[in-house]
């Protein structure tokens, strides 16, 4: 783990990268490495998010400059740009079911090359996908999915790169945190070794490559 | 008494004690209101929380702590929150009692469609469809009618939500289940005949000898 700025952090990832990032309509979302992804004029973005926020705010600030140029996610409702740049076709977003978006990830994350989910059997959601029989009962073979870069936002963070969250900013996080080649990391209070008792760390430290300072 | 009121007091008679439930947004979310008194239902946030509690009260809010729809919420005692592999280990794996969804149609044989309209709104199905194919028991909570039309149809035409059928809808005019895969009227709301219902679902109803009015 190597502590960074978040410039230097953002400075890292290039533009058409294959980005995951944390967060439920932007709770848990690094929102520093968004604004310093912004500032920088990152373009071309691939996103991997489960949803595009709201205008402003976590990754919704990406559609304002129009820096993403697909994404895949399960809900994008709430914010009018993603939708209008959707329905005019400058970017394309790929919806899935929640539960399937996060398995995803997970099998990313932890070596599998995918998962067999029972959700979107005999709706839209199975066109191009593998059914498969188990036991009698179909499910479709859902394939695995990584990134380049992992944006992650946590509780805390010690200087080993522990990880623990909070309430609901946990959600999709610490999965993530499994399922990209680079992970860099934000959180809202940097601490001591050993703050974090063992029992209580979510994100093991060795997942972390890099760990944003708090200014 | 308003159509989102009856609905919601409906609904909220099928919990049990110690159920866990997911409510969707819209008329689903109101059934909290509703909880009989002494019933200890667990009521889960699929961003990642079970428990959830009332809005708090101002300047009570945590931001780290919201709902699905990013609003905040308040964590009752007992209360445990998760990332959201567990959320939806929770809702695939059969571990969620019910689940109450808002609806575009259901049809007669009981399948939902509630997420887009092709060409027109296509928000994304969130969790919506893994409730559908996970929780054990699903429940439709939605008006009978939009703009005079029937949302209770004979086949779905908007895209279906899941391949599974619902066990049970509560509208502001009735409720209806679907025993052997066919659209049966258990109830009617208060004041309304079951020939008030007729002319207003589109899909082919079994009427049982006795249908009963709510009792709400």
């Amino acid at each position: 783990m190597k502590a960074v700025s978040a410039e230097e952090a953002v400075a890292m990832i290039p533009n058409g990268a294959r980005i995951m990032v944390g967060g439920f309509m932007g709770v848990g979302t690094p929102e520093r490495l968004l604004d310093e992804l912004v500032r920088q004029k990152k373009s071309n973005l691939a996103l991997i998010s489960n949803d595009a926020a709201t205008p402003g705010k976590g990754v919704g600030k990406l559609f304002e400059g129009e820096q993403v140029s697909s994404m895949i996610g399960t809900h994008i409702g709430l914010n009018p740009k993603a939708q209008q740049q959707m329905l005019g076709k400058q970017i394309t977003v790929d919806l899935i079911p929640q539960g399937t978006f996060v398995e995803r990830i997970r099998a990313g994350g932890c070596g599998l090359g995918g998962v067999l989910t029972p959700t979107g059997v005999g709706t839209l959601v199975e066109e191009g996908k593998q059914k498969i029989e188990v036991d009698g009962k179909p499910y479709l073979l859902e394939t695995a999915l990584r990134a380049d870069f992992a944006l992650v936002h946590a509780f805390l963070a010690d200087y080993a790169g522990n990880l623990s969250y909070a309430l609901t900013a946990r959600n999709f996080n610490p999965v993530m945190a499994m399922a990209a080649d680079t992970v860099i990391v934000t959180a809202e209070h940097i601490v001591p070794v050993g703050v974090i008792a063992p029992d209580h760390v979510v994100t093991p430290g060795p997942l972390v490559d890099y760990l944003v300072a708090n200014g | 008494m308003d159509a989102q009121t009856i609905i919601a007091r409906r609904v909220a008679k099928e919990l049990r004690s110690g159920n866990l439930v997911n409510l969707g947004i819209g008329i689903p979310t109101l059934v909290a209101n509703y909880v009989p008194a002494g019933l200890n239902v667990f009521f889960q946030s699929e961003n990642g929380l079970i428990g959830t509690g009332p809005i708090p009260e101002q300047g009570m809010a945590h931001p780290l702590l919201t709902d699905a729809g990013g609003k905040p919420i308040s964590a009752l005692p007992g209360a445990a929150t998760f990332d959201s592999a567990m959320s939806f280990g929770l809702i695939r794996g059969g571990h969620v009692d019910i689940t109450v969804l808002g609806g575009l149609q259901v049809d007669g044989g009981g399948h939902l469609s509630n997420w887009m309209i092709p060409g027109k709104m296509v928000p994304g199905m969130g969790g919506a469809m893994d409730l559908v194919s996970g929780a054990k028991r699903v429940i439709v909570a939605m008006q009978h009618a939009a703009k005079g039309k029937s949302k209770i149809v004979t086949k779905c035409n908007l895209p279906l939500t899941s391949a599974r059928p619902v066990d049970l809808v509560v509208t502001d005019m009735a409720v209806i289940a679907f025993p052997g895969g066919k659209a049966t009227l258990l109830e009617t709301a208060p004041g309304l005949t079951v020939a008030q219902v007729l002319a207003v679902t589109e899909a082919e109803l079994v009427i049982p000898d006795a249908v009963p009015e709510m009792a709400l």
